[in-house]
């Protein structure tokens, strides 16, 4: 694995930005609205006072928490599907370049993007609605780790996907994390979920920081059982999905379908 | 001379639909070090796949090719670190200026002085002046010239151009060969060549290699394979050999 080649692939997707506004909207404009949404009706349920429950907390937590999954997903999956749209994944493969050098550009973008979002995001929360997301320490950092993570190994796998089947799939990009959403408890716990659907849940490393991050509202500490449960998932995962790219990869190669990917 | 591509009993096979479609079948070549050689035949005759095959873009079926004396399996990164390839059919993404992709790429190689390289490269195909607009901006002949330039940015030993000229207007698809011949001249770059244009291929190539439904038909100087025909010109070679055992009523 060389540096260099990681490098030039994140600084040619780095010139784009500061000329590209559709970009920029997708870094800034699109999450904050979001966040602005929920933020004005985490303040109205607050009034409300239900059972004196930190509602603008559970609530813009799980938002900047889901925000951070999604990005983290459809950061590694843009990037790919942008050689695609511009029919450069040819050129980058008669390179030295290497599947995984090409993967580690994405997910180190990403990083980048995210680190980005999250510090606007984290700072229009405290600003508006008086919320910090680290207002019970730096025990947060780990569960945001491993978010990213499982953001990753999704995105990776829409790659896989899309490799395979051609840009026909590509609606996953955007798709994928919805299909999750319902089943990983983001803004409600676990035990909401009838009883089959909480096995689903239980198997999503997200799941797990979702319920850790609730837990560290409600009660100011942090369930390590929840964080060890989240890593050990989304190693099994992640190797999985490596698993599950290199073979897709090898059967794009032997059926000839990269040049079909871009035609 | 030692050979720089050497290709034994190729074979590639699709599955398509369940039915089995040989695109490359028990092919068998050498490229010689500082030739230009054409690898001819009609659509489908299996060109593009066996370049692919070389590029270690798509996997053969059965058979070996090694470059520079080495296989692909083992040897990808040392082998496409002295490798390029160009054609009017994958692009350079259009929403980078000129000099990002040029720089982009050259880091790729891990070109050391990629101003430097830069710059004399954009000499040579006279694009300079282009380097700082978008290349979404660019002609179709300044593209070519521009994915040319993108080419030589490793100092490659092998070349692979795929139809480097389909789409230009005489004048500056002649201007292209004129650049491909002097660059093989300067730098005594080996390049293996595909294009639908006879002329051209008898103008710049040493020897050429005509295959047709994935075989190898017949390999040789262009003026030998029209001597050995007996026809007027490499065309007329073409023709003959692309319609071997057709009758008139199976053409289209």
């Amino acid at each position: 694995m060389k540096f260099h080649r990681i490098k030039a692939l994140i600084i040619r997707q780095l010139y784009l930005y500061p000329r590209s506004f559709p970009r920029l909207m997708d870094v800034f404009f699109w999450p904050v609205l979001e966040l602005l949404v929920w933020g004005f009706l985490s303040v109205y349920l607050a009034k409300l006072n239900l059972n004196n429950v930190n509602i603008i907390s559970f609530l813009l937590g799980a938002l900047i928490f889901w925000e951070l999954l999604n990005r983290s997903q459809q950061a590694v999956t843009i990037a790919f599907l942008e050689d695609v749209w511009e029919k450069n994944l040819l050129n980058l493969f008669v390179t030295p370049v290497r599947i995984i050098e090409f993967l580690l550009s994405t997910v180190v973008l990403g990083l980048v993007r995210i680190l980005t979002q999250g510090a606007v995001l984290g700072l229009i929360a405290l600003v508006l609605y008086h919320f910090n997301i680290f207002q019970f320490g730096f025990y947060t950092l780990p569960f945001v780790v491993s978010l990213l993570i499982f953001g990753w190994i999704l995105g990776l796998f829409v790659v896989a996907i899309i490799l395979r089947f051609g840009t026909t799939a590509q609606v996953l990009a955007f798709g994928i994390i919805f299909l999750v959403q319902p089943f990983t408890a983001v803004f409600y716990p676990v035990s909401a979920l009838p009883a089959a659907l909480q096995w689903v849940a239980y198997a999503l490393p997200s799941t797990y920081v979702f319920e850790g991050m609730r837990a560290i509202i409600a009660s100011g500490t942090v369930d390590v059982w929840t964080l060890v449960m989240s890593f050990a998932l989304d190693l099994v995962y992640l190797v999985l999905v490596f698993w599950f790219f290199y073979s897709m990869f090898r059967k794009v190669k032997e059926r000839g379908l990269l040049l079909k990917l871009e035609s | 001379m030692p050979a720089i591509i050497s290709v034994k009993n190729l074979v590639k096979r699709f599955v398509n639909s369940g039915k089995t479609v040989t695109a490359v079948d028990d092919l068998s070549f050498e490229i010689a070090e500082g030739s230009i050689t054409g690898l001819l035949g009609p659509n489908g005759a299996g060109k593009t796949t066996t370049i692919q095959m070389i590029l270690d873009l798509i996997t053969p079926t059965a058979g070996t090719i090694q470059v520079f004396g080495l296989d692909m399996k083992h040897n990808r990164e040392q082998i496409l670190s002295q490798v390029n390839f160009s054609s009017p059919y994958v692009s350079l993404p259009s929403n980078l200026k000129v000099w990002e992709n040029l720089y982009t790429f050259a880091r790729l190689y891990g070109v050391k002085d990629i101003k430097g390289k830069v710059d004399s490269l954009a000499d040579f195909f006279a694009i300079r002046d282009l380097l700082p607009r978008m290349t979404s901006s660019l002609s179709t002949g300044q593209l070519t010239r521009l994915n040319l330039t993108k080419s030589l940015l490793n100092d490659p030993k092998l070349l692979l151009l795929d139809e480097p000229t389909a789409s230009l207007d005489p004048d500056i698809a002649d201007r292209t060969r004129k650049l491909l011949v002097r660059i093989r001249k300067e730098r005594g770059i080996t390049m293996l060549y595909t294009s639908h244009n006879m002329e051209e291929i008898a103008e710049i190539c040493d020897r050429v290699i005509f295959i047709n439904k994935g075989k190898w038909r017949d390999d040789g100087t262009p003026q030998d394979l029209v001597s050995k025909y007996g026809r007027k010109d490499l065309n007329e070679v073409f023709l003959a050999l692309a319609r071997e055992g057709q009758t008139e009523e199976a053409m289209p």
